[in-house]
């Protein structure tokens, strides 16, 4: 079960044009993480096809899906 | 080639390399202005569907953020333009917001680059171009790919000059 205070998740596709160190940067810059769980995630959008960047309200995660857009990330949004 | 120098990102363009950056730059205002068309696979994959299984809820997120993230990126693409000199080669000196602009345009641009070279997880660059020198050295193809590669090794430059 979710957490019910997390219900929705902004997820990252992989996408063969974006710099690794431009990814991990991303992630640090929109959200704050530590150099390290930001090169695990680009990592794991990487070898995984997508991965999980952040969970919360609908709301956050389709404002962190539109941040990331800006980026040029590919991301949407799902229900946790 | 960016080099950090006191609180800037500086870097020194050949006319050559500013006559590409000023052409990419504006083909990619180009696309987002009187080009912009929802079919071309470009502005497909610049403006992802939020909720590729839902077209309604797609639909109206895309009706309340298109037009920002439009600007964004139009703004962005700008910041290149804005921060060239004129049409003879010299210095780019871009302060944190510009340098910040930057990343997002080339990334922009690349992505635009990407899509319209089909380039894949698996293509080799280095491979690409060598088979476009052999077989058609003069072709668009060839000009296109030394672009591309050209652009990423710009975006790498300054994204290390602002990381160090």
């Amino acid at each position: 079960m979710p957490a019910p205070d997390r219900p929705w998740v902004t997820i990252v596709w992989d996408d063969p044009v974006n710099l690794m160190a431009y990814v991990t940067w991303v992630f640090q810059k929109l959200f704050g993480y530590s150099r390290g769980r930001a090169e695990q995630l680009m990592l794991d959008v990487h070898h995984k096809g997508k991965a999980v960047v952040s969970s919360g309200t609908r709301e956050r995660m389709e404002h962190d899906a539109s941040q990331l857009h800006a980026y040029g990330l590919w991301a949407t949004v799902d229900r946790a | 080639m960016f080099q950090r120098c006191s609180g800037h990102y500086v870097a020194t363009f050949a006319v050559d390399e500013v006559r590409v950056l000023r052409k990419v730059a504006t083909e990619v205002v180009g696309l987002l202005t009187d080009a912009f068309d929802h079919a071309d696979p470009v502005v497909v994959r610049l403006f992802p569907e939020v909720y590729p299984d839902d077209a309604a809820d797609a639909a109206e997120f895309r009706q309340y953020t298109e037009g920002d993230l439009k600007t964004a990126k139009i703004d962005q693409a700008g910041a290149i333009l804005a921060a060239l000199p004129d049409d003879t080669g010299g210095e780019v000196r871009l302060d944190n917001e510009a340098a910040e602009a930057w990343l997002r345009a080339l990334n922009d641009a690349r992505l635009a680059m990407g899509v319209r070279l089909e380039i894949r997880d698996s293509t080799d660059l280095g491979a690409e171009l060598d088979d476009a020198v052999a077989t058609d050295p003069g072709s668009s193809r060839m000009f296109q790919l030394s672009v591309y590669a050209y652009l990423g090794y710009l975006q790498e430059s300054l994204l290390s000059a602002l990381i160090d």
